[in-house]
């Protein structure tokens, strides 16, 4: 983990250095750890905008961190955001309470990224950013552009399990949600 | 929407026509009457306007305001509309200015609104500019009163509105100072667009009956006690409440006790440190939603605390912006802990994740009912405060004030 000083800084929360945005050469090695990153990041949206909800937080480490903010609150160096969990169980407990608790009306997502930009880490660990709209379906077919933005995801790649999300910040570019955020993104 | 239609019910607060929510020349009134009437709205916190020469935008209302704190640390507040062609003067949301420039034709402001220079005034070469005689300050921005309490800046366009701890009344004023009890560090924000009228936002927040009704998340997860001690509070105007509980726990112990004893029978949090608190005010109450008249929120739900404000963009289509805080004085671990309590509140909070809905099912409903009542008569007919929440008090409050401003 970073520094807990700078953990909210704009500087990690993009976790890639901009220079490395710029085209590279690509060795066999990137090939096969970009179609990883680009699959888990494939069945991560489809378990979401197939209401396979119950799955979601398996696509996390038990001691994962996951923080929905906007890029305003990411600017000013501030740590609050929309979700925040810093657990696989508290990923279940969202679930859970989405279906048996909260009240809200019949809705689904439907995710869209674009490729992710990648960079190795130590330990194993991948750094991606991923774009990423979502438009929402209502149960009355009314479809809007809900959210757009971006995924700053560190990764495990270990040869011996599943991929999965370490640490996932959900920054979404507007700080304004249309009624309420209850589906995960 | 004809004047006869605007007879208020003989039963009084205790019945609210639709129309109030549906009646667009209602709106149009009510900017005028509510919120450039003798009301106090909350602005901002002093902790977003952290140095001299800064400035933020806000609203009353519909209507565009400029807060700003100058070189010598002054507050003032102003309409967001320039003299002269009517543009917005400030098109961010927050900056540093030693003053303010319109960017349509670059006229000139001080950090208090007044006009201090028009650009070619007495034109170029001898041609053009203004005549001698012109009045370019002839309808200025408008300047607001502002008062500050405990760092929550409040504004008001209308000379009549009395001081604003009388407005508040003394146990707002209590309630206040309790929850504000240090400097203030803003921790995050984010709005919400809500499908409403503003007013059923208002009474969603001062309906302290459908807590427990509508959020079925402490419930569900089997952390509400029906024992917990808490009661409303209501100023005598009417328009500004309190509804407080007493926190079922101390210290976070009992809600794991819980947690483990209700997850062995599949109900309980898997994580019921999501929750853990501690009693920062030393005084056990967990939970305090505090309204003033018209539009502002200040929440403390265990150690999470935010403002709340509305900003009315139309008659069925209302911002409410967020901004959540602590105190300058929080360790690591107290962040720690707000951070946490946050997935309580705002879009996608726990609890008040239905307030966003809520208002947009009887919006939808009501639109076709304009000549039907509901009907407001849980805890009585009156205004009065209570020691139970099972009381619709504080809505007949809103109501009550509401009318007076609107003289119906």
């Amino acid at each position: 983990m970073p520094k807990s000083g700078d953990r909210f800084s704009e500087k990690h929360a993009l976790g890639l250095d901009p220079k490395n945005h710029a085209p590279t050469k690509i060795s066999a090695m990137d090939v096969e750890t970009t179609f990883k990153v680009q699959d888990l990041l494939a069945r991560y949206i489809q378990a979401l905008d197939h209401d396979r909800l119950e799955d979601w937080p398996d696509f996390f480490t038990d001691s994962c961190r996951y923080l929905v903010t906007t890029a305003d609150n990411l600017a000013q160096g501030m740590p609050i955001g929309m979700i925040y969990a810093t657990s696989r169980a508290m990923l279940r407990d969202r679930v859970r309470s989405l279906r048996d608790a909260n009240v809200y009306e019949a809705q689904r997502y439907r995710h869209m990224i674009a490729p992710p930009v990648i960079e190795r880490g130590e330990g194993g660990i991948v750094r991606a950013q991923t774009s990423f709209m979502v438009v929402r379906i209502m149960h009355t077919g009314e479809t809007m552009m809900f959210v757009t933005g971006r995924y700053d995801d560190r990764i495990l790649l270990d040869d011996a399990d599943t991929p999965r999300f370490v640490e996932k910040t959900v920054v979404l570019d507007s700080r304004q949600i249309d009624t309420l955020l209850a589906i995960p993104i | 929407m004809t004047v006869a239609v605007r007879q208020w019910p003989a039963e009084g607060v205790a019945r609210v026509p639709y129309w109030v929510y549906s009646d667009r020349d209602l709106f149009a009134d009510e900017q005028a009457r509510v919120f450039r009437g003798p009301t106090w709205n909350f602005l901002c916190l002093e902790a977003e306007l952290p140095k001299p020469n800064t400035y933020r935008t806000s609203a009353v209302g519909a209507m565009p305001v400029v807060v700003t704190r100058d070189n010598d640390g002054k507050l003032s507040a102003f309409e967001n509309r320039c003299a002269h062609r009517g543009s917005l003067l400030c098109i961010n949301e927050r900056g540093e200015a030693r003053d303010i420039v319109c960017v349509y034709h670059n006229w000139s402001y001080d950090l208090a609104g007044n006009l201090t220079a028009v650009a070619f005034r007495k034109g170029m070469g001898g041609k053009g500019g203004m005549p001698a005689d012109a009045r370019p300050d002839e309808n200025p921005p408008r300047k607001l009163r502002v008062e500050t309490l405990c760092g929550l800046v409040f504004g008001t366009l209308d000379s009549n509105t009395p001081p604003l701890e009388a407005y508040l009344g003394p146990e707002i004023v209590k309630g206040i100072r309790r929850v504000m009890r240090a400097p203030v560090r803003v921790l995050g924000g984010y709005s919400q667009m809500l499908a409403s009228n503003w007013k059923l936002y208002m009474e969603n927040v001062k309906d302290s009956y459908h807590a427990s009704l509508l959020h079925t998340f402490f419930t569900t997860f089997r952390l509400n006690r029906l024992t917990q001690k808490g009661g409303l509070v209501i100023s005598e105007t009417g328009g500004n409440h309190i509804s407080y509980s007493f926190a079922a726990d101390t210290g976070g112990k009992e809600y794991e006790k819980a947690g483990m004893r209700a997850a062995q029978e599949g109900f309980g949090l898997e994580a019921p440190e999501v929750l853990a608190h501690v009693d920062e005010y030393g005084d056990g109450i967990g939970l305090q939603i505090l309204s003033v008249f018209p539009t502002f929120v200040l929440q403390q739900t265990r150690n999470s605390l935010a403002v709340r404000r509305l900003v009315t963009h139309g008659l069925e289509k209302t911002e409410l912006v967020w901004t959540i805080f602590g105190f300058t004085d929080d360790d690591e671990a107290m962040t720690e802990r707000r951070m946490r309590q946050a997935n309580l509140i705002g879009p996608a909070g726990y609890i008040s994740m239905e307030d966003g809905a809520a208002p947009g099912f009887v919006q939808r409903a009501v639109n076709s009912a304009s000549d039907v009542l509901s009907v407001v008569e849980m805890g009585g007919r009156g205004i009065t405060s209570d020691d139970t929440r099972v009381t619709e008090a504080a809505v007949r409050g809103f109501w009550t004030f509401y009318r007076a401003q609107m003289g119906f």
